[in-house]
């Protein structure tokens, strides 16, 4: 044990930091992107505070084909965007493109289902209130969707960190890279198990860590 | 005073048209207690909605201290919309907010607000429905009544002119409506506020409202003062109303 934690203990440690480097930054940027996305999508849909049903079908459906693009053949596809933007393919900064690329159409969808969760009859009230459309957003259906939001937001985190793997395994560096370079092509089951047992070990904080969160933030309850 | 003229509401969707409201007027003098009262289905729900314009009204026009609200759009409309409190039969709250952020919240809409102040004044409104002991709680914690109460307060937040309430106590048991409708004559009585009540229990009319008009099937069947229209009902509608109401009893 001590002797496998000095031989490649620091490769660990370097490869975990990578990983969470790359989900923290994908993750804030998919949300850049995603959060105002998940919001348009929702408040334009039929009977909403800025309905226009058409421009939601199309965007809806642009959505969708983004999503249904698989990661590793996004990731391959837009390797010159990814240049464009990071000045680099390799690595893991450059790994973010992607993986913001990817990942924001899916919490566009996440978002929008928080959002959705929220009664119609609070956001009636607000207009009844004399609300502005943005402050409908902002103050009663952001708000009012916290707990949810936050439930999806691990969920999103936990995805991504999910597609960093993959990433790691063409170069973007990360626990990915060691367990595809050390288990797969050198047969280290041992470092395998570290990478997977280190992964394991993220998703359960993530998960332990929203899941309080959430119900801490949720008034609803108490 | 608000008065209705020729107010008609009419949905239509691929496959059907649905005359929910039609040729409906009414004047409500400023400082009344206005009952509207109808069977499930009347159309009462449609007049409420078209009053606090969350439905666009078909025709007809809404006069607001004279101005017509089916007319105004944008901000006219929201400025308007401050004029009037409403009250919802499922209370609609913000669960994610205290009991007073829910009722300073329409105060804080307005541009430059001061906050302070906004909370001063929520603090009273509490005080004045008497919740003024669950200011920090949150409306999940609140029984029904109590988020009733909270309800209207957040309707008289902006000092409106008029209070519509939808079916104000049709959630609520015996005692607690009893309080509720006290609650609203009190309200009438010291701001001076119109109040206007949807509901389909003859109870509540006879209880606080000094005028009150019958719908049915999307018509005025009959209005007038509360006594009249009790005691010698021209309608078939009020002669129903009041036979069912009788027999319960």
């Amino acid at each position: 044990m001590t002797e496998f934690l000095n031989q490649y203990g620091a490769l660990l440690v370097q490869g975990t930091l990578e990983t969470l480097y790359m989900t923290g930054f994908a993750t804030l940027f998919a949300y850049v992107l995603g959060l105002p996305m998940g919001v348009l999508l929702t408040v334009t849909k039929e009977g909403s505070i800025a309905a226009a049903p058409r421009f939601h079908a199309a965007f809806g459906w642009i959505v969708n084909l983004l999503r249904s693009l698989p990661f590793i053949i996004l990731m391959f596809f837009i390797i010159p965007l990814t240049r464009l933007i990071a000045g680099t393919s390799i690595g893991a900064t450059a790994a973010l493109v992607p993986l913001t690329l990817s990942a924001a159409p899916f919490v566009a969808r996440m978002v929008e289902q928080s959002l959705s969760e929220v009664d119609g009859g609070v956001i009636e009230a607000a207009k009844c209130m004399g609300a502005t459309r943005m402050q409908i957003i902002l103050r009663v259906l952001l708000v009012e969707s916290v707990p949810s939001l936050l439930r999806g937001l691990s969920i999103s985190i936990i995805t991504i960190l999910g597609y960093t793997a993959i990433t790691g395994s063409v170069g973007a560096g990360g626990l990915g890279n060691l367990a595809y370079r050390f288990g797969f092509q050198r047969y280290q089951t041992d470092v395998m198990y570290a990478t997977v047992l280190i992964l394991l070990i993220l998703v359960c904080v993530v998960q332990i860590f929203f899941d309080i969160t959430a119900k801490k933030a949720d008034k609803r309850n108490r | 005073m608000i008065e209705i003229k020729n107010l008609t509401k009419i949905f239509q969707d691929k496959t059907q048209t649905v005359t929910a409201l039609q040729d409906v007027s009414l004047s409500i003098e400023a400082g009344d207690v206005f009952g509207i009262i109808g069977m499930s289905g009347a159309g009462k729900s449609t007049l409420l909605r078209c009053l606090s314009l969350l439905e666009q009204p078909s025709s007809g026009e809404i006069l607001l201290g004279g101005a017509d609200l089916a007319a105004m759009s944008g901000s006219e409309l929201r400025k308007a919309r401050r004029k009037m409190g409403v009250v919802f039969q499922g209370y609609h709250l913000l669960m994610q907010k205290t009991v007073l952020e829910n009722v300073a919240f329409p105060l804080l809409l307005e541009k430059g607000a001061d906050k302070r102040k906004a909370r001063e004044r929520a603090a009273q409104l509490l005080e004045l429905v008497g919740l003024a002991d669950k200011a920090k709680a949150y409306p999940a914690q609140l029984s029904g009544g109590q988020k009733q109460r909270v309800a209207i307060a957040r309707a008289l937040a902006t000092d409106p002119e008029i209070l519509l309430c939808d079916e104000p106590t049709s959630a609520l048991d015996p005692m607690t409506t009893k309080a509720m409708l006290a609650l609203l004559e009190e309200i009438n009585r010291k701001m001076g506020v119109t109040i206007l009540i949807i509901t389909h229990e003859i109870a509540v009319v006879s209880a606080i409202c000094k005028h009150v008009a019958v719908i049915g099937e999307g018509r005025v069947a009959e209005q007038g003062e509360v006594e009249q229209v009790l005691h010698n009902p021209q309608s078939e509608t009020a002669r129903m109303l009041l036979r069912e109401w009788r027999e319960r009893m």
